[in-house]
C-alpha cells in the first residue's frame, strides 16, 4: 500500500474506463466508418438519431425474443475440473491492479420487493445450502473460459428473503462502482449463483471477494463482482454496460 | 436448346428486390460482425477501424443483432421462392462434374459464354455455393448468440469456441464470393442492368 501512496491522486488509468464511457455515450456517434457512410446515405450523419432510435427498438425486441427462447430448465453445460482454464483471465472494467479490497464490516444489503431486509454477513451467507458448477464463461466481446464457483442458489436466496418472485428485475450494486440487473427468471434459473468460492476457495479479491453474481446462462457482464446490495424491483434498473448500448438480456 | 415462345426477364423482379435486400443485410453483418471480431481478434491481425460499423462492440452488436433478422427474413422469402418457382430446379440445378470440368476451363481461358438469365456451371456451383454458406452461417451465428439455448446446435458445430471459428471462417468465404462475383460483373457490366431492370433472357442460339 505504501508504494501506492506515492501515485499520484488520480491516474490516466483509473480514469480511463469514465473517458471511454463519455466517448462511448453517442452510441453510434463514432459510426461515421466506411460501413456506416455507404449503408446510411439519407440519415442523418451528424447525431445518427435515427438510426440510434430504430436500433434500440431492435434491440428491445431482441430482447423479448431472448426472454421467449430462455427456458428455466435448460442448463449450462457443465465441465470436469480438467476442464478448468488456468490461468484464469482477469476481467472488469478497470485494470487488475485496481481491484478493491474487501470493505470493513462488509455486509450485503437487501432492498426492494423483499419481506425481510436485514442485512446479511459472510457467515449467514456460508451457513445457507451451497451448490457449485464448472461452466463457460462466455464473455460479450466473443472469449470464452471455463472456471469453477461454488456458493448459494439465488432462488434459494430470494426465497429465504421473501422477495416476490412476480416482479419483474433483481439489480445488483458493486462497491468497485460497477452494477447490473437481470430478469426474475433468470434469477431463478437453478445455475443462477451467488458465488462465495472461486476454485474452491472463498473468492479472491480480483475473482469478486466476498460475494459474486455467477450467471452461466447471461453473458459475462452479468456476472457481477464484489457485490454490496440486491434490490428487487418493477422500475428498470439497467446497468453499468446497458447504460451504455450493450443489450440488457445478454442470454446465451 | 428451343428458343421460348415469351422471352422472359432475365430476373423475376422477386428476385432482384431479394438480391439487394440481401446485399444491404450482407454489408450490415459482415461490416458490423469485423467491429465485434476486432474486440477480441481470434487470428493475428485487425480489422481497419474505419471498415467497422457501430463505432465500437456495443453499437456493433446492435447492428450485427438488427440486421440479422433482415438477413434471416431476406433468406427465408429467397427460399420459399426458390423452391417454389423452381428457381433453383431450373436455374441452380447442381452441375454435374463434367460440366464444372469443361465451363473453369472455359473460363481460365477466358473463353467461357455468358448468357444473361442462364447461368453456366462455375456460376451454379459458385451462386449455390454461396447460398450454402450464408445458410450455414446463420447456423454458426444462432450457435454462438444462444450456445445454452440452442446447445444442440453450439454441440453440432463442436461446441461455442470451435463454432465461432467457424463463423469466422465462413465470412471469409463469403467475402471470396462478394470479390469475385463482384469482378465477374465488372467484366460483364449487362449482369448488373439485368439485376435492377427487366432485361429479357438471352436465348442460348447465341452460343
Amino acid at each position: 500500500m505504501s508504494a501506492r501512496r506515492n501515485r499520484p491522486a488520480v491516474g490516466i488509468a483509473e480514469i480511463q474506463p469514465e473517458l471511454e464511457r463519455l466517448r462511448r455515450r453517442g452510441f453510434l456517434r463514432n459510426a461515421l466508418s466506411l460501413g456506416g457512410l455507404t449503408l446510411l446515405t439519407g440519415c442523418d450523419l451528424a447525431t445518427h438519431s435515427g438510426v440510434d432510435a430504430a436500433l434500440e427498438a431492435i434491440m428491445r425486441f431482441d430482447d423479448r425474443v431472448q426472454a421467449a427462447l430462455f427456458s428455466r430448465q435448460r442448463l449450462a453445460a457443465t465441465y470436469e475440473a480438467s476442464a478448468i482454464t488456468r490461468p484464469y483471465r482477469f476481467n472488469a472494467f478497470y485494470a487488475e491492479w485496481q481491484v478493491r479490497p474487501v470493505p470493513d464490516n462488509w455486509a450485503l444489503a437487501v432492498s426492494g420487493q423483499v419481506a425481510d431486509r436485514r442485512p446479511w454477513t459472510l457467515p449467514a451467507l456460508m451457513a445457507l445450502p451451497q451448490q457449485g458448477q464448472i461452466t463457460r464463461h462466455i464473455c460479450i466481446e466473443g472469449w470464452s473460459q471455463i472456471g469453477q464457483w461454488s456458493g448459494v442458489p439465488l432462488g434459494v436466496f430470494l426465497r429465504r428473503v421473501g422477495a416476490d418472485l412476480s416482479a419483474r428485475y433483481v439489480a445488483f450494486k458493486c462497491f468497485d462502482g460497477y452494477s447490473t440487473s437481470i430478469d426474475m427468471a433468470s434469477a431463478l434459473h437453478p445455475q443462477t449463483l451467488l458465488a462465495l468460492d472461486f476454485e474452491e476457495k472463498p473468492l479472491a479479491p480480483q475473482w469478486g471477494a466476498p460475494l459474486r453474481l455467477r450467471i452461466p446462462t447471461k453473458l459475462g457482464f452479468k456476472s457481477a463482482k464484489n457485490l454490496e446490495a440486491i434490490e428487487v424491483s418493477n422500475t428498470y434498473p439497467g446497468g453499468y454496460w446497458e447504460n451504455q448500448g450493450y443489450g440488457w438480456f445478454a442470454g446465451v | 436448346m428451343k428458343r421460348r415462345a415469351t422471352r422472359r426477364s432475365a430476373h423475376p423482379i422477386a428476385i432482384r428486390i431479394m438480391h439487394w435486400i440481401g446485399v444491404y443485410a450482407m454489408g450490415c453483418m459482415i461490416f458490423s460482425g469485423w467491429e465485434i471480431y476486432n474486440a477480441s481478434p481470434s487470428l493475428p491481425f485487425l480489422f481497419p477501424a474505419w471498415t467497422g460499423l457501430g463505432g465500437w462492440l456495443g453499437g456493433a452488436l446492435a447492428w450485427h443483432l438488427s440486421a440479422m433478422w433482415l438477413l434471416f427474413a431476406d433468406g427465408i422469402a429467397y427460399l420459399a421462392f426458390g423452391f417454389a418457382s423452381g428457381h433453383f430446379r431450373n436455374d441452380l440445378k447442381l452441375p454435374r462434374a463434367h460440366e464444372v470440368v469443361r465451363d473453369v476451363g472455359a473460363a481460365l481461358r477466358f473463353r467461357l459464354a455468358h448468357h444473361i438469365g442462364h447461368y453456366n456451371a462455375v456460376q451454379r456451383l459458385l451462386y449455390g455455393g454461396v447460398i450454402v454458406a450464408i445458410f450455414l452461417q446463420v447456423l454458426t451465428g444462432l450457435a454462438i448468440w444462444k450456445p445454452v439455448q440452442f446447445g444442440w446446435l453450439a454441440d453440432l458445430f463442436g461446441g461455442y469456441p470451435v463454432a465461432r471459428g467457424i463463423h469466422l471462417a465462413i465470412m471469409f468465404g463469403i467475402v471470396g464470393f462478394v470479390l469475385l462475383h463482384v469482378a465477374l460483373v465488372a467484366i460483364h457490366p449487362n449482369t448488373l442492368k439485368s439485376m435492377i431492370v427487366t432485361v429479357p433472357t438471352e436465348t442460348e442460339e447465341s452460343r
